[in-house]
């Protein structure tokens, strides 16, 4: 018999109940939640007369929805529809007693960095939340995923799932990554590579040298977009840099009751003799910073190509691109870096943390976005902010002509004002390109914080080694 | 929830691949904080113009699939967000199956919550069932989950793959929250030896 995955043991540690099927109880030990995904759960609840089982395991924050400009806490701020679905959740985390976070709370952010930040993502756990991205959380070794709406109400009255195993996929990153490389150009190029549907019935484990050299905040990155390849998780193994991240946080374990975690969590790696559903292997240094040209975030190819041809492709997808280069108005054959953008967003779960500022503020310093750009950075989390303020990073980016918002998912999806106009085209380093995502009409191009900083000083998609050659001395 | 036993209906064919749930339901509709409602937005940006009417071309707007049951999609149908409010709209709308190659994997579970039923057949099978769903309303697809079959309106039949659980889930239209709910003197001990075996978490 073949050993265990990482996801395996973690799937195992956790069924409440197998029916012969295969059909399992899976226990949930962190439930997180959002205004936007949550209000019709808790209404089901009191419909049912049904309580929360473990509201000390759920934890509760306004993003979606929030605007990012200051003097939020006035309620006209916000469209009357947002306001609604904030002051719902106020309203649902204190009658139902969960953790809260809210909007006048310095640890308000985005969902997917309050969890790691505060220490309630810990390696082995299972988490969901009504959020694709929760996949995020897979860099701890935990098994993190997305649900809809009736499961989070499931999760909230029941503290489980009822779930049927994925395969298993691993995806291994040799080597190391050239300068100017990041995690958000390796999984956009995993993406490009896999496809979308790639990833559809797995749970996937990325390894491999280039991974263990990331920072967990790089890591964040890669398995938040897990799900942008269609699978239900991603995972990284706990290591040394986990466990560092995570000592001291705030909900963390502490004395022997760390000691014990630490012995489990290090026994938290796939054996040697694991079973692969599938393996996709891709060499590190064959992955050059890159961007998105199309809709959805399998169109990512490295920032010195072209841009593609309907042609080029085969099956639906000839249709598809068809209709991406109409949407994203490219003429097949152009230089992906002469493509001219109107507008730069920095921040989401996927790049909005203080190793995405720093990269941003390492390009942006001493230089100015291009006359005529719009140019924003919204930090993922009021702790974030603060920390890129001390670090004199905030002064970088409004030198820099740069708008320097207040925590919350902003642009990413839309929610709030934070929006595109019809035809605007954006370098954007959040997670999605699809059609209408960042305003409708907008049109959208996936990359690190690195190039769309870089993207912002040029007003192109540039290849942000251009910028680091520049700064280098004569 | 509506239960689900057999369906004979209108077939709508989007052939497009990866129709995301930005694209069923986009984010300015996720604001609501009831279920009910949504089926007037389903595919909002591509049903309707700048001004609100109603895209002439777009295949649900077309006189003989307005009243469509059953969409046949390309591959990949109801990826990125986990918004239930994607399956709640398509419900609203009027679909009860969706038929593709392939269905992301939230979306997929999303609309079993929700009696509607994802059907998931090869290649080939799609094909057939997508010029099958173009001859307008005159064709009729039958859609039968107790025998697992989809028949076209010439009788072509395909049979499909569910999970034992979720069809009989499906068919009684069971909640979920009610049958995990007798099992919890199970979920009772697996917090007891989990508070022993993993005390920090």
């Amino acid at each position: 018999m073949s050993g265990k995955t990482l996801y395996d043991k973690i799937w195992d540690a956790h069924v409440v109940h197998a029916d012969d099927d295969g059909t399992s109880l899976l226990y949930i030990d962190r439930h997180l939640v959002h205004e936007v995904t949550s209000p019709q759960a808790f209404e089901g609840l009191r419909l049912a007369n049904r309580q929360v089982r473990a509201p000390q395991r759920t934890i509760a924050v306004p993003d979606h929805n929030v605007p990012t400009t200051l003097g939020r806490e006035n309620p006209d701020q916000m469209p009357e529809d947002s306001r609604i679905q904030v002051e719902a959740l106020d309203k649902n985390a204190r009658d139902f007693g969960v953790n809260y976070y809210p909007v006048s709370d310095i640890r308000q952010g985005i969902v997917h960095i309050v969890g790691p930040e505060n220490g309630w993502t810990l390696p082995g756990m299972t988490v969901v939340c009504g959020d694709s991205h929760t996949a995020t959380h897979g860099a701890f070794g935990a098994l993190a995923h997305g649900i809809g709406t009736s499961e989070v109400e499931h999760v909230l009255a029941t503290q489980t799932l009822i779930q049927s195993k994925s395969k298993n996929m691993k995806v291994e990153i040799t080597g190391s990554l050239a300068p100017g490389v990041t995690a958000k150009d390796v999984v956009l190029t995993i993406i490009g590579h896999t496809g979308t549907a790639g990833g559809t019935g797995y749970v996937i484990e990325y390894c491999g040298d280039a991974i263990r050299e990331l920072s967990m905040e790089g890591r964040m990155t890669i398995c938040n977009m897990a799900i942008e390849g269609g699978a239900r998780a991603g995972l990284i193994a706990p290591d040394e840099k986990t466990f560092d991240y995570v000592k001291g946080r705030t909900h963390a374990p502490k004395g022997a009751q760390w000691e014990a975690a630490l012995a489990w969590w290090k026994t938290l790696h796939s054996d040697e003799d694991a079973y692969w559903d599938k393996v996709v292997t891709i060499r590190g240094e064959d992955i050059a910073p890159t961007v998105t040209w199309g809709t959805s975030p399998e169109d990512a190819l490295p920032i010195t190509a072209k841009v593609p041809a309907a042609e080029d492709f085969s099956g639906g997808k000839v249709e598809a691109a068809k209709r991406a280069l109409t949407y994203m108005d490219l003429t097949p054959g152009t230089p992906l870096d002469e493509i001219e953008i109107d507008t730069v967003f920095i921040g989401s779960c996927t790049n909005g943390r203080i190793e995405d500022l720093r990269a941003a503020a390492e390009v942006l310093k001493g230089r100015k976005v291009k006359d005529g750009i719009r140019a924003m950075i919204v930090p993922g989390s009021g702790l974030v902010r603060a920390q890129a303020e001390e670090e004199g990073l905030a002064d970088i980016f409004t030198e820099a002509g740069f708008e320097w918002r207040l925590a919350g998912c902003s642009m990413c999806l839309a929610m709030n004002p934070d929006q595109l106009a019809p035809g605007e085209r954006c370098a954007a380093t959040s997670n999605r390109n699809f059609e209408g995502r960042q305003g409708r009409g907008g049109r959208t191009h996936l990359m690190s914080p690195a190039m769309a900083a870089a993207a912002a000083v040029t007003g192109r998609l540039t290849d942000v080694r251009e910028l680091m050659t520049e700064n280098e001395p004569a | 929830m509506e239960k689900f036993e057999k369906l004979t209906g209108v077939a709508a064919p989007m052939p497009l691949v990866n129709i995301d749930t930005d694209m069923i339901i986009p984010k300015q509709f996720l604001k609501t904080i009831k279920r009910t409602g949504l089926g007037v937005h389903a595919f909002d940006e591509m049903r309707y113009d700048d001004d609100g009417n109603e895209v002439p071309d777009f295949v649900l707007n077309k006189p003989q699939y307005r009243d469509a049951q059953i969409l046949v999609a390309g591959a990949n149908f109801g990826c990125g967000s986990s918004r239930e409010h994607a399956p709640w709209a398509l419900a609203d709308f009027g679909i009860r199956a969706i038929i593709s190659t392939s269905f992301a994997d939230i979306f997929y579970n999303n609309c079993f919550k929700n009696g509607l039923l994802p059907i998931a057949l090869p290649q080939e099978a799609v094909d057939v069932l997508m010029k099958d769903a173009e001859k307008g309303s005159n064709a009729r697809m039958t859609v039968d989950l107790e025998n697992q079959v989809v028949t076209t309106s010439d009788g072509e039949a395909f049979s499909f793959e569910i999970d034992a659980f979720k069809k009989h889930c499906l068919m009684e239209g069971l909640d979920d929250i009610g049958l995990t709910m007798e099992k919890v003197t199970a979920i009772d001990s697996f917090e007891a030896d989990a508070a022993q075996a993993r005390p920090w978490v």
